[in-house]
């Protein structure tokens, strides 16, 4: 499986079958879209039920999430957080399929979902704190339907398949259950697998595949021989929505339908959806990563004019929601509070100890055992001794 | 674990009934099933045709297509949903078919079921069962015969268990389920239908974590667990019989746990030890048991630890199975040894 540390590639794939470079760069046409790249709602569409306020909401949200992220690679690039994988170009999604959950919702994320995971609650100070080495950071609040991020790809499918198929055993039909994954994660057998159980036992999920168009350096089209991602989910039967991810509102449009369905569906109608958000992954893979190894500066070329903060901006400027003087005291509540959470984060404080703990709801004796020799090698040497490379 | 309890003293007027292990572990999982509503089980074929060995017949009938699920055919995502089962507040037994057709559920069994309660801090546990029917003797086809209780063994966060009787596959199925973590049953197929034993009606739970002597001896320790025990209690008879060997026969029953002051506490008191698994022997548990009696007891040893083991190759097909398991005459050569060492 593929995680961010990953080495880097050497060769670009060429597997039979692909389509040519032109065609993987340009956005796809046949998705759901509200907004013109220049922020205009377009003929036929309609704003959502959203209040200004909420857009407001949602607009510092995107903003937060592009300074966090440019702020986040500025502190591996001084090596105060470890690997980080960048999400510019994917906040609009994120944000959005967040601002369609409820409270009661549960957000099953994976390692590049920073602000789907804010926007449902988490603090950007205990992101921060578990890409600085701690633990503790991947503890969800109590009050936070989340589960912490998943490295491996695609495994959290059909966990997240039998979480809505608890709650909806148990009888609590008002809890749905968001599930993020890329499009790498398609190929694997957990994706079919979990999608198959879901349209079987019919579970009140939403499966958000984030189709950022690269799994590290293999583009979408080398990843599956699929006209598109959506069309999997006729194989599971469950429905199957295809959007533009870098089109805030028309994410949050449909996501907002699918947890409606996953809740309550109408007569006949199933419960699971899967959405492909067609999106760009401006970056690298992770601050690992060097994308020019393995693909054109201009592959971005009609992905770039999508950036999903400016089209949100743009709508909000022209419908009068937003003006310079709003948008000035943002920009400064966003810096004020990315510094509280690196403040935050850096002040998390560990203890050795904390290794052997939660294994299980018990320790075991031999946990005990190697605790306390642990213990005893701390006080006989210091825990400066333990930094020390041997000769 | 959150209750604990045994069966009521030997002679009170305990009621019970004469089951096979199979039997018993559906006993198990039927009590279970009607004390707490947050129980399922699930797998492929454990519903209407109640488990390819029975050990879930009739408990659809009792209970529900709603509490014993069929689910297609796919380990992995058997054990990954009964990941966000767990999450949910359920109880989730899931059964893989055979050992080994379990391998494509190892990636969520070690990469998430074990380590969520840790990653996470000790917010959210999993409170899970996965029961596998493992081991060899009964003559079946190919990836039907695997021992790989060593890979679960060595991962810290699951809990590895397996019976040896018709009580102990009960009453370890029970303490499984009211497990705060996820425990893997591995349950001897060999033995399902092997013998009877009067096993207690009311609901009981077998601790986790402790061996049980099933012999008791001066001259040797034997160490064991699930389908080896059995040909270990008969050698150890004959041994007695013959020789006036008298060979304590622990059967380890918790793998992980282990129960470390059982295994040295027997070795200190005979001086001689043999491990008896069928599994192959590199790197098996038998090693890690090895291990610590050097650590703990090496001492009290008068001779070196043997192992009597399944060989480093995959299990042969069936013509060729009794030269791979240890079956009695390897366990009585390894004893000898080890005696007259």
């Amino acid at each position: 499986m593929s995680t961010h540390d990953d080495p880097k590639p050497t060769h670009r794939p060429q597997p039979t079958g692909q389509r040519d470079a032109e065609e993987t760069a340009s956005p796809p046409e046949d998705m759901v879209q509200v907004l013109s790249t220049d922020g205009e709602i377009l003929p036929g569409a309609e704003r959502p039920n959203l209040s200004d306020e909420q857009l407001l909401e949602m607009y510092e949200e995107l903003v937060l999430a592009r300074r966090f992220d440019e702020r986040a690679t500025g502190l591996q690039r001084q090596g105060r957080i470890s690997t980080y994988a960048p999400m510019a170009g994917q906040e609009g999604s994120q944000v959005a399929t967040s601002f369609a959950l409820e409270d009661e919702d549960w957000l099953v994320p994976t390692y590049r979902d920073h602000a789907a995971k804010h926007a449902h609650g988490r603090s950007y100070a205990s992101l921060l704190s578990h890409l600085r080495g701690y633990r503790e950071g991947y503890a969800v609040p109590d009050d936070v339907n989340a589960l912490p991020e998943y490295i491996p790809i695609g495994t959290q499918v059909p966990q997240a398949m039998g979480l809505a198929w608890g709650f909806s055993m148990q009888g609590e039909h008002d809890r749905a259950v968001l599930c993020h994954f890329g499009d790498g994660a398609t190929s694997t057998g957990d994706f079919h697998e979990g999608l198959n159980f879901a349209g079987v036992y019919d579970v009140p999920a939403i499966f958000v595949c984030n189709n950022n168009q690269w799994a590290i350096s293999m583009p979408v089209e080398a990843q599956t021989a699929s006209e598109t991602i959506v069309q999997k989910a006729a194989a599971y039967g469950i429905e199957g929505v295809r959007v533009d991810g870098t089109d805030p509102l028309a994410v949050y449009a449909v996501t907002r339908a699918a947890v409606r369905k996953a809740k309550h569906p109408a007569e006949g109608e199933r419960r699971p959806t899967l959405i492909e958000s067609c999106q760009y992954r401006l970056g690298p893979h992770s601050t690992a990563d060097d994308p020019s190894a393995y693909r054109d500066e201009d592959d971005a070329s009609g992905w770039e004019e999508r950036d999903p903060v400016e089209r949100l901006e743009r709508y909000l400027y022209r419908e009068e929601i937003l003006d310079d003087e709003t948008a000035e005291s943002i920009k400064d509540d966003v810096e004020d509070c990315l510094e509280l959470a690196v403040e935050r984060a850096e002040a998390v404080e560990t203890d050795p100890g904390r290794i052997v703990e939660h294994v299980y709801e018990e320790p075991t004796d031999r946990l005990r055992e190697q605790l306390s020799d642990l213990a005893e090698l701390r006080e006989r040497h210091g825990d400066e001794a333990f930094g020390e490379v041997g000769e | 674990m959150s209750t604990t309890t045994t069966p009521s003293e030997q002679g009170a007027e305990t009621e019970t009934e004469p089951l096979s292990l199979v039997e018993a572990v559906r006993d198990g999982l039927a009590g279970e099933l009607a004390r707490d509503d947050s129980v399922v089980v699930l797998g492929e074929d454990v519903g209407t045709n109640g488990g390819v060995f029975r050990a879930t017949e009739h408990l659809q009938d009792e209970f529900g297509p709603q509490r014993v699920i069929d689910t297609p055919l796919a380990e992995s995502a058997i054990v990954g949903s009964s990941i966000g089962l767990a999450l949910s507040g359920m109880r989730p037994v899931a059964e893989m078919q055979f050992m080994g057709f379990a391998s494509p559920a190892y990636d969520q069994l070690v990469s998430h079921a074990a380590r969520m309660r840790s990653r996470t801090h000790g917010q959210y546990t999993l409170p899970m069962v996965v029961r596998m029917p493992y081991g060899g003797g009964i003559s079946a086809p190919e990836h039907h015969s695997e021992s790989r209780e060593a890979a679960y063994v060595h991962e810290p966060g699951l809990k590895v268990v397996t019976p040896s009787t018709p009580t102990d596959a009960k009453g370890l199925i029970a303490a499984a389920i009211r497990d705060p973590d996820p425990v893997i049953v591995l349950e001897p197929k060999r033995l399902y239908r092997a013998f009877r034993e009067d096993v207690p009606t009311e609901s009981y739970t077998t601790p986790i974590g402790e061996a049980s002597i099933r012999r008791e001896g001066e001259d040797l320790s034997l160490f064991t667990w699930g389908s080896s025990t059995q040909p270990a209690l008969a050698v150890a008879d004959e041994l007695a019989a013959e020789r006036g060997i008298e060979v304590e026969v622990v059967d380890l029953r918790s793998l992980s746990p282990l129960d470390i002051e059982t295994i040295t506490d027997s070795v200190r008191k005979t001086g001689r030890a043999v491990v008896v698994h069928e599994a192959p022997k590199t790197a098996g548990v038998g090693a890690e048991i090895v291990a610590t009696i050097n650590e703990e007891a090496l001492y009290s040893l008068e001779a070196p630890v043997t192992r009597v083991t399944g060989l480093d190759a995959p299990v042969p097909l069936h013509s060729l199975e009794d030269f791979y398991l240890p079956q009695a005459l390897r366990i009585r050569e390894g004893v000898l040894e080890t005696v007259e060492a």
